[in-house]
């Protein structure tokens, strides 16, 4: 029996571990361990056996089942694995086709560099704001101290709604200016962003219609070198730090000393390129200190209180932002363009 | 504003040996004086010299070409075959050597001409990029033979004046006295530290008395200021002088003669306009300044015939206007060949008046140009003396002595003091006064102690807040950049922020991105031809537009009141491009008229869309997106059929209670047509100050439910007619206490449903907060709402 038993072990040993497959490994478990199995057979015999050799054999033939169904254990695991690892190989993806995606909807460009200078600002303590676009030609051109025979009053210049010239389109943010200054308390911190008219023919780099904003700070006593602090602060922030500008003298009739502020080329760095046509400089923004004459038209006290304003173009920085060449671009909402930003 | 380096060296020490046209451009720019950029007269021209013609003989195998030996100032003599006739032995000419290049880029090199070596050629005016304005005395049509001091070999731009420097200048319109050589030599000598040297102009005179030749009478001194004249008799019209026609044409203008030149010199030299009437012309030797009378002609200089009106300022006789007052002179009085006396006009109108009269003739010209922004009225006299002056010196006739001078009321000079604290307040400088007199002294303010006369061409500085003024200009000079970058130390501390209706734009915004709408601009004003595209009907109050009264065109004419042509023709344009599916949304105002003349501009949120997998509910999926995203609470869609821009059956309005939100659905396909789409179109149209206002302010956390619900489906058939959302109105209000939500699954028409009715179904989820319902409790509430469904809409369980 001992014999029998050790055969068993040795054969079946050796058939577990060169089954192919879980199926076979079932049949050699049923073979050698099931109720009519072989292991069975043998342990049937037990009752011949005399009592002395009982434990001996029924320890033996306990050892003989656990390492069979140790191995029998052992090969499934491995076969399950190999299985799985088969099965991994046959589910392979591609992974360089197209993902699926839930495709979402893009920011105008205009709006993507609204918002970029909104954050700015708002960082900087500034409340935004807008106001109308049909506007009192008495707070565009007026209130701004910009005279009665001035050429933007002009038909040819500005877009009115009555005979008499009393309302127009607004030809820049700036009457917010006095409309501010009327409304709020001090001290102002504002930021205007809107929609402005002028009487322009649509080409590559005009439009009647187009976005401004406007900065309006007024307090007790801001000066010329707070404007150039907050500017160049902005600056920084748009166009990263060691950004370099300068400030060129300008006019405007409601600012008095009234500038240009321009960026070094960040392409060039100031030697002269096609993107900065050779000047080395891009001008991004007009500004100046509050003429005392607005504030005092808007009721603040121009001897004991000043301000200062800056008007930027929008349509410029988001072209140069992003490198369109036709303004037209922007109004004519191709998707295939929207969708690039 | 051009402006000759050459020139300006006349009155300052700015040569370009000392400053190149890049540190010129950048030093004036940042003093003011805005540099557009600068150009090199001679530019394109390279190895072109004068040539002496030592030999000139026929070309062996030509009767017209000539083959000339040309002494070039080498070693040699070069020979250059030339098909020219007007030249001789003797002769210089310019000489384009071999490798040479004239102006358009053409190269010249040694060649051969018919079996004749050509080591160069000889130009022609026009080869040179010159015409007979530039040098009167020699011809178009053959070589330019030089009557110029030079010699063989000698660099030919200097000697036919080309060695000159350009800047063009970008002059703000506060500052016309810069539109001059004078003006700008007083920035330059400022802004380089270096003297100004200015002219008194000497007329020697010749006898004789102005007064017995001319009379001068000026009806509204408004209009003119001051008229300032003198007389030239024995006038000889000849070109003027080489120096001269440089000068002029180097600064952009074209030499005419010595008399129009001179007026031409003088204006750019001191920025004042300059006449010169052909004084047998003026009928009764009487000048008239008066605005033109009802139904006058004035043929100008430029041969036109223009209607002149009430408003504009003429220069007449007795009879006829003579000129066009600050704009352009009569052809009937123009300077000719023949012309023996003239009178100087030296004058100076209102700007105003000057700028209407040129824009409503539509004729800008250069003297026009420098009235309208406001002239010194102290120029004119120095002016017509210059003229004179240069008169005598080009021996182009004589001055008759005295002069008229119609001046009534000469302005006072401005004076102010300075308050250097005040200035150092606006700036946030530490400046002292010395550094501040001094800086105004040099751009010619009179300065005695801190009183301070500002100089009559400085009619921008504001006699109210001069402070400013003298701040700016102290600034300028200083260096804006050497003003120190501060943050406002002295500013109260304010915080920024969107307020809670620029939070929920953004909002919205936001949403429609995440549905795939991509943002649009479009403009505010549109064709009062969109209201019919859209099939507004006649008498649709939204034909009420603000409209402009001088648009640039009819489709830019009416401010618009609906955003929807906007949109759609945008959706129009991109299904042109055959972009396939397209979803875009603006965010923008509309503008109704208001009594006060201005209007109320509330943004509309729109949506458009055609293409891909876009149906009416993938659109009201999103709108209820935005709805959810306000956290508008009781939300309503009811169907619109009279809404004549959309599909009557496929068009719904947005309630909350009773108050419209908007209109959304299928664009109506004859509006789809109408644009041109093949395709069905989708749009919304969602009132953002509604929405703003009906948004849920406070959020609050509703606990986790603790109970399981129970789930029950019934489908129930009913009139095709009624909607799902009368139904499930029916069943919230039957469902009793325990019903937590009612879903539509499934609506079915056809096969076991008769005709003219449809299957709904409807998914109940029934649950309490204290207890798990049993079987029992569902029961109960499931027959209630199929009891009040059949009751009510005769609605039963299919």
């Amino acid at each position: 029996m001992k014999e029998q038993l050790e055969k068993l072990a040795g054969t079946s040993l050796e058939e577990v571990s060169s089954a192919c497959d879980i199926a076979a490994l079932d049949a050699l478990r049923v073979k050698y361990l099931g109720k009519k199995g072989e292991l069975t057979a043998i342990l049937k015999q037990m009752g011949r056996l005399s009592a002395e050799e009982r434990p001996a054999m029924g320890q033996l033939a306990n050892s003989v089942r656990a390492s069979l169904e140790a191995a029998i254990e052992e090969r499934r695991t491995q076969l399950e694995e190999a299985e799985l690892e088969k099965r991994l190989e046959a589910e392979a993806l591609d992974v360089t086709l197209p993902g699926s995606r839930v495709r979402g909807g893009h920011k105008h460009p205009m709006d993507v560099v609204i918002d970029e200078l909104k954050e700015i600002f708002i960082g900087m303590g500034f409340e935004v704001d807008d106001g109308p676009e049909v506007e009192l030609s008495t707070y565009n051109f007026d209130r701004l101290n910009t005279d009665e025979g001035h050429p933007a009053r002009e038909w040819t210049d500005s877009f009115y709604l009555d005979e008499q010239s009393r309302t127009m389109l607004r030809t820049h943010t700036s009457p917010m200016e006095p409309r501010i200054m009327e409304t709020r308390s001090l001290p102002i911190r504002a930021a205007v962003f809107g929609r402005c008219y002028r009487k322009d023919e649509v080409d590559a780099t005009h439009s009647p219609m187009f976005h401004q904003m406007e900065g309006l700070v007024v307090d007790e006593h801001i000066t010329f070198a707070d404007l150039k602090g907050m500017l160049n602060n902005m600056a920084v922030q748009l166009y990263g730090p060691g950004t370099v500008t300068r400030f060129r003298p300008h006019h405007f009739p409601f600012t008095e000393p009234s500038c240009e502020m321009d960026v070094q080329c960040h392409k060039c760095g100031g030697k002269g390129c096609p993107t900065c046509k050779g000047e080395g400089w891009i001008e991004l923004l007009g500004a100046g200190v509050c003429n005392p004459h607005v504030l005092e038209m808007s009721g603040i006290d121009p001897q004991t209180h000043s301000g200062w304003a800056f008007g930027m173009g929008l349509e410029r920085a988001a072209m140069r932002q992003f490198k369109i060449a036709d303004l037209r671009l922007m109004f004519e909402n191709d998707v295939r363009f929207l969708e690039q930003f | 504003m051009n402006l000759s380096r050459k020139w300006l060296t006349e009155f300052v020490d700015v040569g370009l040996d000392e400053i190149n046209d890049h540190d010129f451009a950048e030093a004036m720019t940042m003093t003011g004086s805005k540099v557009e950029g600068t150009r090199y007269m001679g530019e394109g021209i390279s190895r072109v010299v004068v040539g002496r013609i030592v030999e000139m003989v026929r070309h062996h195998d030509s009767d017209h070409m000539w083959t000339c030996q040309v002494d070039v100032g080498g070693e040699r003599n070069i020979q250059i075959v030339t098909g020219a006739q007007n030249q001789k032995v003797g002769d210089m000419v310019p000489v384009a050597l071999d490798g040479s290049r004239l102006p358009g880029g053409a190269e010249i090199h040694t060649t051969v001409f018919r079996g004749e070596l050509s080591e160069g050629m000889m130009c022609s005016l026009k080869e040179l990029g010159l015409t007979q304005h530039d040098f009167p005395y020699a011809i178009e049509d053959g070589l330019f033979v030089l009557q110029e001091d030079c010699r063989p070999g000698d660099d030919i731009v200097p000697v036919i004046g080309r060695d000159d420097h350009v800047v063009e200048f970008e002059i703000t319109p506060n500052r016309p006295d810069c539109l001059s050589v004078i003006g700008l030599a007083r920035e330059a000598s400022v802004t380089f530290k270096k003297p100004l040297r200015l002219h008194t102009p000497v007329v020697k005179g010749s006898g004789g008395d102005i007064n017995d030749y001319v009379r001068v009478d000026v009806e509204d001194p408004r209009l003119c200021p001051r008229y300032t004249a003198r007389m030239v008799r024995n006038i000889k019209i000849e070109p003027s002088p080489k120096w001269m026609r440089e000068r002029i044409a180097a600064m952009g203008m074209r030499p005419i003669n010595n008399i129009v030149d001179i007026t031409n010199y003088v204006m750019m030299e001191y920025g004042q306009p300059m006449h010169a009437f052909d004084f047998a012309c003026v009928d009764g030797g009487h000048i008239v300044v008066r605005t033109a009378r009802e139904g006058e002609v004035c043929r100008t200089l430029d041969g036109n015939e223009r209607r002149v009106t009430p408003s504009m300022l003429c220069i007449c006789d007795e009879h006829k206007p003579v000129g066009l007052a600050g704009v352009m002179g009569g052809e009937n009085s123009e300077i000719t060949e023949s012309t023996k006396m003239v009178l100087f006009e030296s004058a100076n109108f209102n700007g105003t008046s000057i700028r209407r009269t040129a824009a409503a003739l539509n004729m800008r010209t250069d003297a026009s140009a420098h009235y309208e922004k406001g002239l010194d009225p102290y120029l004119t006299k120095a002016a017509v003396d210059r003229a004179c002056e240069l008169v005598e010196l080009l021996g182009a006739g004589e001055v008759v002595d005295g002069f008229i001078d119609v001046f009534p009321a000469p302005p006072e000079p401005l004076v102010r003091e300075l308050d250097v604290d005040r200035v150092n307040w606006i700036l946030g400088t530490d400046i002292d006064g010395e550094t501040m007199r001094d800086i105004l002294r040099r751009l010619d303010f009179g300065v005695e102690g801190n009183t301070i006369t500002v100089p009559s061409w400085r009619l921008d500085i504001d006699a109210k807040y001069t402070q400013n003024d003298f701040a700016e200009e102290v600034a300028r000079i200083y260096g804006f950049n050497n003003i120190p970058s501060t943050m406002m130390a002295d500013s109260g501390t304010k915080s920024g922020g969107f307020t809670k209706e620029q939070s929920a734009e953004r909002r919205l915004g936001e949403v429609c991105r995440a549905g795939g709408y991509d943002g649009i601009i479009t403009y505010s004003f549109y064709s009062p031809a969109g209201w019919d595209l859209i099939r507004l009907p006649a008498d649709d109050p939204r034909r009420d537009a603000i409209r402009i009264l001088n648009p640039l065109g009819e489709d830019t004419s009416c401010m618009r009141t609906t955003t929807l042509p906007s949109v759609l023709e945008v959706l129009a344009r991109n299904w042109n491009y055959r972009n396939k599916a397209v979803k875009v949304y603006e965010f923008a105002r509309v503008y109704k008229k208001r009594a006060d003349g201005l209007a109320d501009e509330p943004k509309v949120l729109t949506l458009g869309a055609y293409g891909g997998d876009m149906d009416f509910y993938a659109l009201k999926g999103t709108v209820e997106e935005l709805c959810d995203a306000l956290r508008i609470e009781g939300v309503e869609y009811r169907p619109v059929r009279d809404n004549p821009s959309y599909h009557p059956g496929r068009c719904a309005a947005v309630y909350a209670g009773e108050r419209y939100l908007g209109v959304f659905g299928q664009v109506h396909p004859l509006v789809a047509k109408n644009y041109g789409v093949g395709e069905a179109m989708y749009a919304a149209e969602l009132d953002f100050p509604a929405m703003f206002e009906l948004r849920g302010r406070e959020v609050y956390y509703r606990p986790l439910p603790r109970f399981p619900a129970v789930m029950r489906d019934i489908s129930v058939v009913c009139d095709e007619s009624l909607t799902a959302g009368e139904l499930e109105k029916c069943i919230r209000r039957a469902g009793g206490e325990y019903l937590d939500s009612v879903e539509v699954f499934d609506v079915y028409k056809g096969p076991n449903i008769p005709q003219g009715k449809k299957s709904v179904s409807f998914s109940l989820a029934l649950r309490a907060e204290d207890q798990t319902l049993t079987d029992d409790h569902a029961e109960e509430a499931v027959s209630a709402v199929l009891d009040a469904l059949q009751r009510e809409y005769g609605a039963v369980i299919r």
